[in-house]
């Protein structure tokens, strides 16, 4: 079993501190979903955890397996196996989907090492066969064109690719029409699994209605306010989130 | 080996050992050709000693570095290539239907068309031989083209002095699969070479040539060298050129594209060396119908300066003419891109393209762009435009993310972004092949 221990975490932006001391411990086979409104700090802590230049971490630390990532750069923390999957996915015109992937298995490999083509192609077409994406789109450029739709089924595919230990997923959900949600939801579950942590970033219980969590955690301005099962995702549904807020103020 | 020049060269300098002297001894050595031939080359020659040398003020040599231009130092590449640090030249991975290698200018090995192609005409052979063979055909297509883009007087030079070439010939009505692959390699520090490629396509006939620029060590060189393509009527022909060239060469390159009624020609060059690497491309449309595509890459990297100028002349109604030369920009390279398209008053029907792009990816490196539209006719459409850009730091976090170390993200971007040019290519093999050299230069 694998561990993401997320400790006092501080992450700024230029000089505007966004999260402020998020505690939050991930193994493998859990999924903890991270709930709260707009602005709450959310995405940013997903995206300073893997390592994005512009963002800043002023305090706390983040260990995989005790082991602090902070020094590693992004393409180290990813080899390592932290994924994450983009709110609003790159598009990289010129290049396909199937170099790129390539490229990311490669950078796995070891000095001299070369992928296996036709093994290569035979996982690539059953995980997309999976997530119901033709396979025409192996040489189309990443995201390049792509609907909401196909963007985020391009990210799970990724994963289901790179098999990382800890998936940070940023808003997998917005964007995605019913049909749609339920193929990305069908192919996360897929993948769920003793040796996948999942970190499930939403602003709605929609999602979870179809990715059944573990844990819920309540984010709001920088801060874990609240935390519990299953069950406090529906509560959230229903009274939204000014009541957390007030608890928390009283607290 | 190369004599250190002076700061500010004199004028005699500049010419190096391009001398009566040693025109006369080169003119000796070729005594066997036939006399129009040697005619041609004197008259060449004179040509080179009366035009001047260019200077900064002159439009066509705008932002070049006109210092690099000297050719102290330089001397017609000897027979037997020196010995020395001789490096392995990358080979282009392709099959060719017919090859022709040219070392230090002369013919030096070669394996001949299949049968079948060489019984219906075709010709893959060295110039020297097609000079008595077909010398209405050199008279009529080499070096027959205006020079309009700033080097007459170094064209002049490539004509007077040149030892041998590609003659490559495809009769009326032939079609022919695989690529005629040219390669010129030069050897020995100091040595001038003057490579050509003569392409002529007759009516309804249709090949791909590649030409493959070498240097078989990595010492200062010069290459003045000149491709004709001609595309006789409904012809197609499509050409690559691959310049491999040492990073310490001295490049100077022009083409000549004619095309004749519902010809085609696509030509994409390919620059990867040289210190100072210049390329003149004029393509001429001549009757309506005709098309052509003029494409290039460019890997500017060290102090390299990549100097491109095109002129894209409609001289007929209903032509077609689309440019597209894409650089990378690295370390303290620059590049220098001018492009003219001329529309003459009665090629209506004009549809013309011209686009620039370049990808900084040194803070220090420097891209300059002037394209430019003279328009004399009124029903006409032509779009041009330049844009610099640098790699997109959202992109490169994703690559990075996915476990993509810098290097190897960067290296994606940039096929990324040539991806556009090479996507032009019908032959799959060929678009291999040249990703296949421009990967192992930037892993050099």
């Amino acid at each position: 079993m694998s561990s993401l221990e997320i400790k006092n975490l501080h992450v700024s932006t230029g000089d505007k501190e966004i999260v402020k001391g998020v505690t939050l411990a991930i193994n493998t086979g859990e999924i903890h979903a991270v709930m709260g409104p707009n602005g709450a700090g959310k995405s940013t802590m997903a995206k300073a955890i893997a390592g994005h230049p512009d963002y800043t971490i002023t305090q706390g630390d983040v260990l995989l397996d005790g082991k602090s990532i902070l020094e590693m750069e992004s393409d180290e923390r990813a080899r390592a196996g932290i994924f994450l999957a983009f709110q609003y996915p790159s598009e990289i015109p010129g290049v396909s989907i199937a170099n790129f992937l390539r490229a990311a298995i490669q950078a796995r490999m070891s000095e001299g090492e070369e992928i296996d083509a036709s093994g290569f192609y035979k996982r690539l077409y059953q995980k997309m066969d999976l997530l119901k994406i033709e396979r025409t789109f192996t040489s189309r450029a990443v995201n390049e064109g792509f609907s909401g739709g196909e963007k985020k089924r391009t990210e799970i595919l990724q994963m289901a690719m790179l098999e990382p230990r800890f998936a940070l997923m940023d808003e997998t959900d917005s964007g995605l029409d019913i049909d749609a949600l339920r193929v990305v939801a069908d192919g996360v579950n897929s993948l769920r699994g003793p040796s996948l942590g999942i970190l499930l970033i939403t602003h709605y219980q929609r999602l979870l209605g179809y990715i059944v969590p573990d844990f819920v955690h309540v984010m709001i301005d920088g801060c874990i306010v609240k935390s519990g099962d299953k069950t406090l995702a529906l509560e959230l549904e229903s009274r939204g989130y000014d009541w957390v807020k007030k608890e928390f103020a009283n607290a | 080996m190369a004599v250190a020049a002076p700061a500010r060269p004199a004028a005699a300098d500049l010419l190096g050992v391009f001398t009566p002297e040693v025109f006369a001894a080169h003119l000796a050595s070729q005594a066997a050709l036939p006399s129009w031939w040697l005619e041609r080359k004197r008259s060449a020659y004179s040509r080179f000693e009366s035009l001047p040398m260019p200077r900064r003020t002159d439009e066509s040599w705008r932002f070049s570095n006109i210092a690099g231009i000297n050719l102290g130092g330089f001397s017609p590449a000897a027979d037997a290539p020196a010995p020395g640090n001789r490096r392995a030249p990358e080979a282009l991975a392709i099959a060719p239907a017919a090859t022709l290698s040219f070392l230090n200018g002369r013919l030096s090995a070669s394996t001949p068309l299949p049968a079948d192609l060489a019984a219906r005409g075709v010709v893959a052979s060295a110039i020297s031989g097609a000079i008595a063979r077909h010398p209405g055909l050199l008279r009529e297509h080499f070096m027959a083209q205006p020079q309009k883009l700033g080097s007459a007087k170094f064209a002049a030079l490539h004509e007077a002095f040149i030892q041998d070439g590609a003659f490559i010939l495809i009769p009326r009505g032939v079609e022919i699969d695989g690529p005629i692959v040219v390669v010129h390699e030069v050897s020995g520090a100091g040595a001038a070479v003057f490579p050509h490629t003569l392409v002529i396509a007759e009516d309804n006939a249709r090949a791909t040539v590649v030409d493959h620029f070498v240097s078989a060590d990595l010492s200062r060189q010069f290459a003045c060298g000149a491709n004709d393509l001609y595309a006789g009527h409904g012809a197609k022909i499509a050409y690559a050129a691959a310049q491999c060239w040492s990073p310490e060469a001295l490049s100077l390159q022009f083409n000549s594209t004619v095309v004749r009624r519902n010809a085609r020609v696509q030509s994409l060059n390919l620059h990867l060396g040289g210190r100072q690497a210049r390329h003149e491309s004029l393509s001429q449309l001549q009757a309506p119908g005709g098309f052509s595509e003029m494409l290039a890459i460019t890997i500017a990297s060290g102090s390299m300066e990549c100097d491109q100028r095109t002129l894209q002349i409609h001289q007929a109604p209903s032509t077609k003419s689309d440019l597209l030369y894409k650089n990378a920009l690295l370390d303290r390279s620059r590049t220098i891109f001018s492009g003219l398209i001329i529309v003459d008053p009665d090629a209506q029907k004009t549809d013309a393209y011209q686009s620039n792009r370049n990808l900084m990816l040194s803070d220090e490196a420097e891209s300059n762009s002037l394209p430019g539209l003279e328009i004399q006719a009124n029903d006409v459409r032509c779009t041009h435009g330049a844009t610099s850009s640098r790699i997109d730091p959202e992109q490169e976090f994703y690559l990075k993310s996915r476990g993509i170390p810098q290097k190897a993200a960067d290296e994606l971007l940039i096929f990324g972004f040539f991806e556009e040019v090479l996507n032009r290519l019908e032959s799959e093999e060929l678009h291999a092949a040249l990703r296949k050299l421009i990967r192992a230069h930037l892993r050099r």
